[in-house]
């Protein structure tokens, strides 16, 4: 029988990842989908039940979402306008069983260009939080989902935590997704933002990210850039191609990359949209 | 771990990493948990876990230690009767099939434990994760939203009241209540466990290693079958002299997925599916035919050694001079259409077991059709057919795709030549590779008009591409040619077919038998008609609409119960309802545009011009019960109770003194396949007669006369004319082995002449009709559609159970949203449930209903068939819709957001050139 490992404390954990290879398994929404026709003979390190990962604190610094944490416990959570696009991203996850059991840190280290987490969270300036034995570190979100299934975390580290930021909180926050039916879809392509508005009403900062679209989704840099300084009402109108350059977008059956390219300006210019009325 | 389930207390040891959904079933044998993908994509294994519903396939035993579980076996009260929501799903019709039956049910217990009186948003929004491919989710969604009623079962019908009740399902109550027993629910302990090895390419030559060494050093393997080991004919196929799929392929293998080996486990591998990876086999991969026009070009390799130029076979149908009609037309509208493989999709994957008994072997399989089963087994095992015995499990869903064989000669070799029980399982990739698909299409049509909108002339060339086997392809290309004018009259029509071998998977029975893929084509032709005479779509139809006395392109005269005008007729006011909305909505400007689609079907029931029999018997014991022998399979569309409600009113006695036996062909007549929209039709008319041979045998004993009631009591039937009574008294006649001492026979075969040539001939003896109007929203900007609503018009010809009819409708409507706008089965990228889209909760509009009871003289009470007609307009009157909104015409389907986006863009630039 293949070795399955529940620790109760994170220290435990972290022991046996420094001494072994682990499957490190969370809400299982990934872990079993991706073992229907053959389990292979692995090792597997179930992190739920480990306390401190799971739950959600606030204070003056942000917020921390533990990696554990379900969809529904972040649909469930009291947040500010700004996690507006993380609630709703929250809810569209496949069905409300999914969303019971998947959790944020698992959706993170799977790291599928079609995360329906991963905008949100990059629009909201998400750091993360890893654990080794040697210690903690703490890197941008951004910098730590780096491609198709491909992240950062060294093989004995664990993602024990998501970290919002206060400045990134400010404002509201919007997320649309578009896929091919109501329930139980992939994405096409989702976009997330988040908006701070000057004391003149104007832009001071605007966090739009775009996913399905490139090998992990991304912050559309220049785009955030145009924005500062107009008006809230004005911001859809002055989206061009240029500020989607960054995206890769692939074609597979969901829909094709000039598909994909159109749909992402279309949902960029409706969430800004959304969030010049919630502004 | 412990867990606790239903308030039992277990204590189990298993590895931490099992799925929860395996401890349940297998461990602890509660099989009402049902597993249709093992990947959270279907949500058919819902339980609650501590008060949340969760996938029980996505839980490992590890995490579900120490909480508390609720599985459908737990609903119900104590005392065994049916918990609140149970009642409701029941009186409702909510369940059809019932294998997603258990998982809306827990999901809706999730839902009503935090709200009691749930918007039908809220109803989505918690039911959203399960998928059904039965219902249309409409009678789920009323079925959850009136629990707080607590309204009364249905009551049953009063005898002689039967046909034509709201009966509640007769077989209801086991699908409610976990007890339900589908192909992978009754495996017996020792049975061995089936795998196959498939091919992972669609054309490849191959040669297979030391298999028995490999064997022997595979832990757990009891023994590899190949094609050697088949005891009669490596071959089956549906049409007796097109058997041209091997059980075991020998040295190639023309699809993905095709079957070359069989591995026997001792048991089922703990590790879910054990490495089979290591299988010695070499591969020869050749590049594959891939498409019609790939299969038709001259320099494609011969596929089949009777197919030069891999057709298959021919369809025609032609009267008139449709060429000199169109020449001389005042409008000729053409297009060219095509669609893609369909899945069937049914939440059930491929499943059952089987074992030797003496000289005999045994099959308890999930199955449309037990008799062809029975045939093809008897076939590959070299062994009449009165040596094996078929017994179809409960049917988790069927559409067709259980027309054709799966499982049921692996097992029935492997039971034999082992000479052990054997089980098997598809999982869900397999079930998607290996079976039969829906016909992908290439239609080339002209429709000609003339100035006053009176249809002249049609011109149709389907070529249908079949993949690797004839499988159903024959009935496509005869069935198709029929059925390409549409219900209209059409004087000039030369319609014709071609099925074209392919390495795609073999393309099978799927709902319609390429019907649905024809209207596509002729129904948007018609819309472009109407427009070029300035008729209303709907008027023009109804101007063109078949009538009684017509006659059609096959030159068949239809006398009565041609019901389409009248579904027309009554569509009206819903027609001009929703153009009024349409016009309303699209005076605000925006992305979201508004449109309204008609489409108009035909469909004849049962075979095409072939013999297509039933046999149905009615028993009458001595203790005063009926026991009726139901060969017509319930795939929970509900021959069961429909043909029980049949019997009743025609023999005159109550309904719930009726039990049966059934499909299993030891002990039921051969009531032939579950399929062609025919049991309603064929076995209903069967066990009519059945009961009134039974009836006129109750009165021939006490001489009575035609209007005599019967009643029938404990070990007596009372003969009642007047103030004359008799008693027969049962226990004075000689039962036979079946324990009946009456029985009544019914045989019914619908009708029909063979086509010649031309497709001159009856092809049908009867022929459903109907209409539906679809309202969409289409977002010009993203390519995505909503349908709104739809109202369908259905001539049923006598609806026996309206609310299975409806059922059936709404059923059939889920399956043409699902292909107009998303179903696209693309061999090795969508093979499960998260590629392939079927329509959820969320997708689907809210349906009207208008049954028209336009009565067939033959059929039971008037009654004909509504399986297929259901699907058949829907997606017409959906592409309509989206013309409507867009002016878009789509050439193909699924209309998915890309594509449609970019015949919008398409469009624009056109416009403004």
């Amino acid at each position: 029988m293949a070795a399955y490992l529940q620790p109760r404390a994170l220290q435990d954990a972290l022991s046996a990842m420094s001494e072994g290879h682990w499957t490190v398994l969370a809400g299982g929404t990934d872990h079993f989908p991706a073992r229907v026709t053959h389990i292979p003979d692995e090792a597997i390190l179930d992190v739920t039940a480990i306390p401190e990962l799971r739950g959600i604190s606030k204070s003056n610094d942000g917020i921390r979402i533990g990696a554990t944490t379900t969809w529904t416990d972040l649909v469930e959570a009291v947040l500010p306008a700004a996690c507006r696009g993380l609630t709703a991203a929250a809810r569209e996850i496949g069905g409300v069983q999914i969303q019971n059991r998947g959790t944020i840190g698992g959706n993170i280290c799977n790291a599928s260009p079609a995360a329906d987490g991963i905008p949100a969270l990059l629009s909201l300036d998400a750091q993360v939080e890893l654990a080794s034995v040697s210690g903690h570190r703490t890197l941008p979100l951004s910098d730590f989902v780096i491609g198709n299934r491909k992240t950062m975390a060294k093989p004995d580290e664990l993602l024990v935590a998501i970290h919002l930021p206060a400045a990134a909180l400010t404002g509201p926050g919007a997320f649309l997704k578009l896929g091919a039916r109501k329930y139980l879809v992939i994405s096409i392509v989702m976009v997330a933002g988040t908006l701070d508005l000057a004391e003149d009403g104007t832009i001071a900062k605007a966090r739009i990210a775009v996913g399905a679209c490139s090998a992990a989704a991304l912050r559309m840099t220049a785009l955030e850039t145009a924005l500062v300084g107009l008006r809230p009402a004005d911001a859809s109108e002055h989206l061009n191609a240029g500020h989607f350059a960054g995206l890769s977008p692939i074609e597979d059956p969901r829909g094709d990359a000039a598909y994909r390219s159109d749909a992402a300006m279309t949902l960029t210019r409706r969430c800004l949209a959304h969030l010049a009325e919630a502004a | 771990m412990r867990i606790i389930v239903n308030g039992t207390d277990h204590t189990l040891s298993c590895d931490g990493g099992r799925r929860l959904s395996r401890v349940l079933r297998e461990d602890l044998g509660l099989t009402g948990t049902k597993v249709g993908c093992d990947a959270g994509d279907c949500g058919a294994c819902t339980v609650l876990m501590d008060g949340r519903q969760v996938c029980a396939c996505l839980v490992p035993a590890a995490q579900a230690d120490g909480s508390v579980i609720t599985t459908v076996e737990g609903l119900a009260e104590e005392d065994g009767r049916l918990s609140a929501v149970q009642r409701a799903f029941h009186r409702h019709g909510a369940a059809q099939c019932g294998i997603c039956t258990p998982g809306m049910l827990m999901a809706a217990q999730d839902l009503l434990a935090r709200e009691l009186h749930p918007s039908v948003r809220q109803v989505q929004d918690a039911l959203g994760g399960v998928l059904c491919r039965c219902t249309g989710y409409q009678k789920i969604v009323e079925a959850v939203m009136d629990v707080s009623s607590n309204a009364p079962d249905p009551a049953m019908p009063e005898s002689g009241a039967a046909v034509g009740a709201r009966v509640a399902r007769l077989d209801g109550v086991g699908k409610l209540d976990g007890r339900e027993l589908y192909g992978d629910d009754q495996r017996p302990a020792d049975a061995l466990w089936l795998r196959i090895i498939r091919s992972p390419h669609a054309f490849a030559h191959f040669e297979l290693g030391d298999v028995d060494a490999w064997a022997a050093t595979s832990s757990g393997v009891a023994a590899v079958l190949t094609a050697s080991d088949i005891p009669g004919a490596n071959s089956f196929g549906i049409y007796p002299t097109l058997k041209d799929q091997p059980v075991l392929a020998e040295s190639f293998v023309r699809y993905r997925g095709e079957a070359v080996a069989i591995v026997a486990f001792e048991t089922r591998p703990a590790g879910e599916e054990t490495d089979i990876a290591s299988f010695p086999v070499t591969w020869t991969p050749h590049d594959a035919v891939v498409g019609t026009e790939a299969g038709l070009r001259a320099d494609a390799p011969r596929l089949h050694d009777d197919s030069p130029g891999n057709v298959l076979i021919r369809g025609r149908v032609a009267s008139g001079d449709a060429d000199a009609a169109l020449a001389s037309a005042a409008h000729v509208i053409s297009g060219e259409f095509r669609t893609g493989f369909v899945e069937h999709a049914y939440i059930e994957p491929e499943s059952g077991w089987a074992r030797k008994i003496g000289d005999r072997v045994e099959l308890r399989v999930s199955t449309q059709t037990p008799y062809m089963d029975r045939d093809e087994v008897a076939h590959v095992l070299g062994l009449e057919q009165t040596r094996v015995r078929v017994i179809p499990s409960a049917v988790g869903g069927g559409f067709g795709g259980k027309l054709d064989q799966s499982v049921q000669l692996p097992l029935a070799v492997a039971a034999w030549v082992l000479n052990r029980p054997v089980a098997m399982l598809y999982h869900r990739p397999e079930s998607m590779a290996a079976t039969t698909k829906r016909h992908p299409s290439h239609i080339t049509a002209k429709l000609g008009v003339d100035a006053a909108g009176t249809l002249q002339a049609l011109s149709f060339h389907g070529v249908f591409d079949t993949g690797a086997y004839a499988s159903w392809g024959p009935t496509v290309a005869g069935r198709v040619p029929v059925h390409a004018p549409g219900p209209y009259r059409l004087p000039h029509v030369t319609a014709t077919s071609a099925a074209v071998y392919t390495n795609g998977p073999p393309s099978g029975a799927f709902r319609g038998f390429g019907v649905p893929q024809a209207a596509i084509a002729t129904e948007m032709l018609m819309d472009q008609a109407a427009d070029c005479v300035g008729l209303d779509r709907l008027e023009f139809r109804l101007r063109n609409a078949l009538r009684a006395g017509d006659r059609t392109a096959t030159g068949q005269v239809i006398d009565a119960s041609v019901g389409l005008a009248a579904c027309l007729e009554q569509l009206k006011p819903h027609w001009a309802r929703y153009l009024d909305e349409a016009a309303t909505a699209n005076r605000a400007s925006g992305p979201v545009r508004t449109g309204v689609g008609i489409g108009c079907m035909w469909y004849g029931c049962g075979n095409t011009a072939l013999a297509n029999p039933s046999i149905m018997r009615l028993g009458l014991r001595a203790d005063g019960r009926l026991t009726l022998y139901n060969g017509a399979v319930d795939i929970g569309q509900g021959t069961y109770t429909i043909m029980a409600q049949i019997v009743a009113d025609a023999l005159g006695a109550p309904l719930d003194r009726i039990t049966q036996v059934f499909g299993d062909t030891d002990r039921t007549a051969d009531a032939g396949k579950t399929s062609a929209s025919r049991q309603t039709f064929v076995s209903g008319k069967a066990s009519e007669l059945a009961a009134r041979d039974l009836r006129a045998q109750l009165l021939r004993h006490t001489n009575a006369g035609e209007d005599a009631e019967l009643v029938f009591d404990d070990g007596i039937v009372m003969v009642i004319e007047g103030d004359r009574r008799r008693a027969i008294e049962l226990s004075t006649l000689i039962a036979n082995d079946d324990g009946d001492v009456l029985t009544g026979e019914g045989s019914f075969d619908p009708p029909t002449e063979p086509l010649d040539a031309n497709g001159q001939g009856i092809p049908y003896a009867t022929y459903a009709f109907a209409a539906q109007i679809a309202l969409v929203r289409v977002d010009t900007e993203l390519g995505t559609v909503k349908v709104e609503k739809m109202v369908a018009a259905h001539d049923v010809g006598r609806a026996v159970n309206p609310t299975l009819v409806e059922g059936q409708i709404h059923g059939g409507i889920a399956q043409g949203l699902g292909l107009a706008l998303m179903e696209e089965y693309l061999p090795g990228r969508t093979e499960n449930l998260h590629d392939y889209l079927i329509p959820t909760f969320g997708d689907m509009p809210q349906i009207e209903c208008l049954l028209i009871e336009d009565p067939e003289p033959l059929g039971p009470y008037g009654a004909k068939g509504i399986g297929e007609p259901a699907l058949v307009p829907t997606a017409p009157a959906i592409l309509g819709a989206i013309r409507h909104a867009t002016g878009v015409v789509c050439p193909q389907v699924p209309v998915l957001p890309h594509r449609l986006r970019a015949w919008i863009k398409s469009q624009n630039a056109e416009a403004a050139e």
